[in-house]
């Protein structure tokens, strides 16, 4: 679920490609979201994980989750910008209590807990690119291991204005300015911006699930060479052929050395359909979560919105079974998902 | 509104990001707390950063804080009595 509202069927329709260095997310009303005294105080990460976190929970009509896992790069870096801005330019004097008790990675998922009165489980996983697989790989752990029935499942980054600054400063960011798409890219970095997907992740099939994530692999490093055994390797592991992969949700983001990463993944699935994402996202380090939302929509609806074709359709293919995902950021931080249809 | 008032008011609805409030919104003798602008404990905290800060007021006895904090009028004329910037 998500805050850019990607259940809604004619989200994809809608969406509009990223052509600049850094987007901000487009914010619904968060009028009842929480007490006005509360959602004054909210970063935009927040907001946007309780609304994200609410739309999935209602969806599935689970009011209280076993457990909340959340996944973030730079968690409520909103909170922590200010929170140093104010120490830096104060001299470490007049220090004032919000932004420091929302800075820190874990806010969201405490404060949906605070909200739900969920006592259960919560854990945050930061770990760069894969902070949203982390979180996704713990919870597929604790579904079979039979402990929990449903997991409120989510990713969460946000725009902080010195953070985002140091990132375009270190080129990681494409230049302001520039109006370049993931696929007319000709300078170095990428287009930034932010989001929030959260997911009902339960271990029954029930009438408004989507589909089933089958496994999650992680790998720190990798050569480009390399990234083909680990695919081989995930898809030995889970029993599964290359040719019955209807689709792959490759993480191209406009940058050069980052997409020659998923053009040698593709080479090695050539009768699958290639789809991409980031060009709608924008990259963050939880923007993944994004592309697991793609593919459940696919799942769910049968169809693939043409926006997210990386090249020519396929028209023969009709049905969407198995769905793999390929993320990595700056040739760390690799992460295979496998969905199919339930 | 005195010029004091008009300031304290915008400080305040930055500090606490009052959203959709503006200074004219806040009545001088309108209670911060509870039933009036809806305060709570947390910006209690903001509001004591900010005199400090702003007006070089420490404010080391919490007892004093109600009656300091009761409205806009009252935090005015502590300001103007005790301030050292």
């Amino acid at each position: 679920m998500t805050t850019q509202g990607v259940w809604r069927p004619d989200f994809f329709s809608e969406a509009r490609e990223i052509d600049q260095a850094i987007t901000t997310a487009d914010q619904p009303s968060y009028k009842g979201l929480a007490s006005p005294a509360a959602i004054r105080r909210m970063s935009r990460g927040m907001k946007m994980g309780m609304y994200a976190a609410q739309q999935a929970l209602g969806e599935t009509a689970v009011t209280v989750p076993d457990a909340i896992i959340t996944g973030t790069g730079l968690g409520c870096s909103e909170d922590s910008d200010k929170f140093l801005r104010s120490m830096w330019e104060n001299d470490e004097q007049f220090l004032t209590p919000t932004s420091f008790i929302q800075s820190t990675h874990n806010t969201v998922a405490a404060q949906i807990a605070l909200q739900l009165s969920c006592k259960g489980y919560n854990v945050t996983h930061v770990n760069g690119a894969s902070s949203f697989e982390s979180a996704l790989l713990d919870t597929l752990l604790l579904l079979t291991s039979g402990e929990h029935k449903n997991v409120l499942l989510g990713g969460i980054d946000e725009i902080a204005e010195q953070t985002y600054a140091f990132l375009q400063a270190a080129g990681y960011i494409k230049a302001s300015g520039l109006r370049e798409t993931v696929k007319n890219s000709l300078s170095p970095g990428v287009n930034y911006a932010e989001g929030a997907q959260f997911f009902s992740m339960g271990v029954d099939q029930t009438e408004t699930s989507y589909g089933e994530v089958v496994d999650v692999a992680l790998q720190n490093e990798l050569d480009i060479p390399e990234a083909g055994s680990f695919l081989q390797d995930f898809l030995t592991t889970n029993d599964i052929q290359p040719t019955a992969i209807d689709a792959v949700i490759l993480g191209y983001n406009g940058d050069e050395n980052d997409d020659l990463f998923y053009n040698a993944l593709q080479q090695e699935l050539p009768l699958t359909t290639p789809l991409y994402y980031k060009h709608l996202s924008g990259q963050f380090d939880s923007c993944s979560a994004f592309g697991l939302a793609a593919a459940a929509f696919i799942l769910k609806y049968q169809t693939i919105p043409p926006v997210l074709y990386w090249n020519e359709k396929n028209p023969a293919k009709t049905t969407w079974k198995n769905i793999l995902i390929y993320n990595h950021y700056r040739g760390k931080d690799h992460t295979l998902v496998l969905v199919r249809t339930c | 509104m005195t010029a004091l008032n008009e300031e304290l008011k915008r400080k305040i609805i930055d500090v606490l990001n009052l959203e959709d409030i503006t200074p004219t919104d806040i009545k001088d003798d309108e209670a911060l707390f509870d039933e009036g602008l809806g305060l709570d404990s947390i910006d209690a905290l903001e509001l004591i950063v900010l005199m400090d800060k702003d007006y070089g007021i420490k404010l080391t006895d919490p007892k004093l804080g109600k009656s300091i904090f009761q409205s806009i009028e009252t935090m005015v004329a502590y300001i103007s009595e005790n301030r050292t910037k």
